[in-house]
């Protein structure tokens, strides 16, 4: 199992860094102009040539890279071209907005997505027709319409949710459950669904094996084939649509929290793409892919600790 | 994601597939309302009533009227003009997004699975790397540098995408590739191309029609989305765009935000349900599984939802002796509704099997069969495969898969009628009444528990055994059916064993319980011929030290000779013959028997059913 864990890390760790340097390539090489977009458009070329060496911009890619690369291995990530900050400072405020988001999201899309997901599987008929058709409406709307006909409902008519703003669970843990309820929850619908559907498949493909006919011949009781056996054998797939999920709920909070005027990755994300400040979209990057890097380790570290022989592999 | 299972389809048949697609009513009207969506933004600049940028800043947030049936936004614009204006920027995102995924997608799919090798291996990495990315971000690296076009942006995400078809591609060409004509085509000497093009492509072809509907839908999704964001053209109506100006006004006029959003949510609803009965319409010629998966017909998982009452679907007949629901009239029997001693162990009298196929058709598996055990004894109960002997077992011990129906005069254990019984009150039978052996040792144990775990749990519920009683107990039972280790072995898990240790295991199992009668379903046809004496050894020892009834469901009747006391024969769900096993090999009475012993026979004559056969045929 130690051996299985060090594996996958090892994995998370190298997708990490192919994908960190091909975007750090990708940006430098295609002109993107970081002087210039801290300056903005009146700037003079002289101007930008000062900036651009203030930044270091005018030495060879490589030599700025392995630079970036030696500084970020030791938590440096450089300065914010546009804001003259550090970028690890930026990212210390603004990151836990959009975790929070994404993983109140999956949490809640778990939660949602299992029980719906055995409850049609074990009800065939109306119940699992009328999840088919709710499933394909949540993956139909797009996630961010839904934040905005929510913010309308709760936020701007029922007045149950503040329409914008972040609350810090640590000012206030009421106002902080508040201030993402409303997006926590038009990011899950979508998930939800994905993952309902999935692990209805699965539970179903997992009752017609051979060996559940046998437990029940051993006079088990339903309960205990279903919660026991039936649900650990079907679980590896929900975790990995799980896995995906959450990917998606990291994307889909870089939208919504504009609709609810949230200042998460996204909008930092977004602001430094108008500035084109490589550095602070390098830290956006690195963080996220590591934050996904980690959820697959766990989700691997579950589906190893499920299935025996992918632990014995 | 997981590889979605995809069983190669047979070769064409457009015409049929076309008629199922036209039975399906979702299906044409989700396919009607994408073609008018389509159609509507196309022809936009021929019927849409105002120029979608024409600004008139004295109507304003005007509300839905005759001049303009959607009202207008906050510029002064005509909503309705800009709906189907923004069209036209959905559809070509969808066009690039999908035709980048399959340009990347497919044709390496096609590689990796047909050539496999490193490649495969390269290919299968890079599209889990893809699979890690989250796209908002990536695309707003892509937007940094190339800007927020359509092209760059859909481009990305067909990249991002592509995994999806890259994955099912690969899929069904492995899938493909091990089907047997293709090997014929080999032989033949058609040429790896000729190949590739012949069969590949005309399979692939339906589920990529299916994956691409949902492309489809996500381009706009996501496309829409980086509109709200603001990454587009202002000067282009699209549909994110109008969300995202709707929003500027949502305190104002918060309807605004209803029409783009709805042009969204069923534009993509329609794609994924046409996907959806696509996929139903050519799945309907593969395997029943996955058909059964996407059209979400009846099927009820083999145990009832735990709290469901009785009456479920596959225990008989309300009162003994009413034959259930789609029961064919008793006049057309073949056979004897006969009878059954009063005293044996399991007396089943005019046992009926019917499956309801989806089209309404029904299927009789079994039609009357009637059979009884007396303790101690051992029935044999022979046929071809596909009589219905497997299908009377699992019907004796109420294991019949949903879609079965089951009706009987009679079933009894000791006394106790199995029939109109809830699943509840069948488990106090099973396992610690009658038990079970399968055919198949290693489909049958469960891959995720440990071998005690499964000997353990039965016990604890059957015979209420602390957790220390059922292990001593499993020590012993696993140590009775020749398990050199059962310490080890308990703390094993199935895929560690060998198929003859699991069917022993599966026997300790069956037997842990103290049951009055065994089914064992051909316990020896899946294991290799050495073990094969050994395990048959073994069920007869434990038949006898227990003086337990059993059923020997078989094909072979060297087994028969073997062990059995009385033999059933078996044919078309029928038994046509049914006495003591010295009296049957003398003296066979119905031609099948006959038949079925000069089969058997020829290289195997019988001996003493007493003496010990170690070798056993086929």
């Amino acid at each position: 199992m130690v051996r299985f864990i060090a594996r996958r890390l090892v994995a998370g760790v190298l997708l990490a860094f192919v994908v960190v340097t091909g975007m750090f390539f990708f940006l430098h090489l295609t002109g993107t102009d970081p002087a210039r977009g801290a300056l903005g458009l009146y700037a003079t070329e002289d101007q930008v040539a000062i900036k651009s060496a203030q930044l270091g911009l005018d030495r060879p890619v490589i030599e700025q890279y392995l630079d970036w690369l030696g500084h970020a291995v030791t938590g440096d990530l450089g300065t914010s071209s546009a804001q003259s900050s550090p970028v690890i400072d930026l990212l210390v405020t603004r990151l836990p907005v959009t975790v929070s988001l994404a993983l109140g999201a999956i949490i809640v899309a778990a939660t949602f997505g299992v029980v719906l997901g055995v409850l049609a599987a074990v009800n065939p008929g109306r119940f699992d027709r009328a999840l088919q058709i709710v499933m394909v409406i949540g993956f139909a709307l797009p996630n961010f319409w839904v934040a905005i006909i929510f913010a309308i409902v709760f936020a701007v008519g029922l007045r149950w949710f503040p329409a914008t703003g972040y609350v810090h669970l640590l000012d206030s843990p009421v106002g902080w459950l508040l201030s993402i309820t409303l997006p926590v929850a038009a990011l899950a619908l979508g998930s939800i669904a994905a993952i309902a559907q999935q692990l209805r498949n699965s539970v179903i493909n997992v009752y017609s094996q051979d060996y559940v006919r046998t437990l029940r011949s051993r006079g088990l009781p339903p309960r205990t084939i279903l919660l026991t056996h039936v649900l650990r054998n079907a679980s590896p797939p929900a975790l990995t649509m799980l896995s995906l999920q959450f990917i998606a709920a990291m994307s889909g909070a870089a939208i919504i929290e504009r609709v609810f005027g949230l200042q998460g990755i996204g909008s930092v994300a977004i602001n430094a793409s108008g500035n084109s400040d490589i550095q602070v979209i390098m830290g956006v990057l690195l963080f996220t892919v590591l934050l996904v890097v980690l959820v697959n380790l766990i989700v691997d570290i579950l589906y190893g600790a499920l299935n025996p022989k992918v632990r014995a592999a | 994601m997981t590889d979605i299972p995809i069983a190669p389809a047979a070769p064409a048949a457009p015409l049929r597939r076309l008629g199922r697609f036209a039975a399906n009513p979702l299906g044409i009207v989700a396919a009607s309302v994408l073609a008018l969506i389509v159609l509507a933004s196309v022809c936009a600049p021929f019927f849409a009533p105002y120029d979608p940028n024409l600004i008139v800043l004295a109507e304003t947030l005007q509300p839905p009227s005759a001049t303009h049936p959607l009202g207008t936004d906050a510029s002064g614009r005509d909503v309705l003009s800009r709906i189907l204006w923004g069209g036209q920027v959905s559809l070509k995102a969808g066009s690039i997004m999908i035709a980048t995924a399959i340009a990347v997608g497919v044709p390496t799919g096609l590689i990796a699975g047909y050539f496999a090798r490193t490649f495969d291996g390269v290919a299968s990495w890079v599209s889990n790397l893809l699979m890690s990315l989250p796209e908002i971000l990536i695309l707003i690296v892509v937007i940094t540098s190339l800007g927020s076009g359509l092209a760059p942006t859909m481009i990305t995400l067909g990249i991002l995408a592509s995994p999806d078809l890259f994955r099912l591609t690969r899929s069904v060409v492995i899938n493909v590739r091990e089907e047997l004509y293709i090997d014929a085509a080999k032989v033949s000497g058609l040429s790896d191309t000729r190949i590739i093009f012949r069969h590949i492509v005309s399979v692939i072809l339906g589920p990529l029609l299916v994956r691409c509907s949902f492309v489809f839908g996500l381009a706009i999704i996501v496309q829409s989305g980086l509109e709200f964001l603001g990454f587009g053209d202002p000067t282009r109506p699209s549909w994110g765009g109008m969300l995202s100006s709707a929003f500027q006004t949502i305190y104002r006029a918060p309807e605004l935000v209803f029409a783009p959003g709805m042009a969204i949510g069923v534009s993509v609803m329609s794609l994924v349900i046409l996907g959806a009965a696509i996929a139903d319409s050519l799945g309907a010629e593969r395997a029943p599984t996955a058909r059964r998966r996407s059209t979400g017909t009846r099927r009820s998982t083999g145990t009832p939802a735990p709290g469901a009452g009785p009456g479920t679907p596959q225990e008989g007949t309300p009162q003994e002796g009413t034959p259930q629901e789609g029961t064919p009239q008793e006049g057309t029997l073949t056979t004897d509704v006969g009878q059954t001693p009063a005293d044996a162990l399991l007396r089943v009298e005019n046992l009926r099997v019917t499956y309801r196929g989806e089209d309404g058709t029904s299927n009789a598996v079994v039609e009357g069969a009637t059979l009884h055990v007396h303790r101690g004894e051992v029935l044999g109960l022979v046929g071809e495969s596909g009589s219905g002997k497997s299908q009377t077992s699992f019907g004796i011990l109420g294991l019949l898969p949903p879609e079965a129906t089951l009706s009987a005069a009679r079933i009894t254990l000791g006394g106790e009628s199995l029939l109109g019984r809830s699943e509840r009150e069948l488990q106090r039978f099973r396992g610690g009444r009658m038990a079970y052996v399968p055919q198949e040792p290693m489909s049958n144990l469960d891959p995720s528990f440990t071998i005690g775990s499964q000997l353990i749990k039965p016990m604890r519920h059957q015979l209420g055994a602390s957790r220390a009683e059922a292990t001593t107990r499993a020590h012993e039972l696993l140590d009775r059916v020749g398990i050199p280790d059962p310490v080890l072995t308990m703390a094993s898990y199935p895929h560690q064993l060998s198929g003859g240790m699991a069917q022993r295991v599966l026997i300790a199992g069956a037997v842990s319980c103290d049951p009055e009668l065994l089914i064992a379903d051909e316990p020896t046809t899946a294991l290799d011929v050495t073990v094969q004496a050994e395990v048959l050894n073994l069920l007869r020892e434990l038949q006898r030290e227990r003086n337990m009834g059993m059923i020997l469901v078989t094909h072979n009747f060297g087994v028969v000779a073997d062990i059995c006391d009385r033999v059933a024969v078996m044919q078309n769900g029928v038994i046509v013959e049914q006495r003591p096993v010295l009296e049957l090999f003398a003296d066979p009475h119905h031609a099948y028997t006959r038949m079925l012993l000069a089969s058997t026979l020829e290289n195997a004559p019988p001996r003493s059913r007493h003496g010990v056969r170690r070798e056993v045929d086929s």
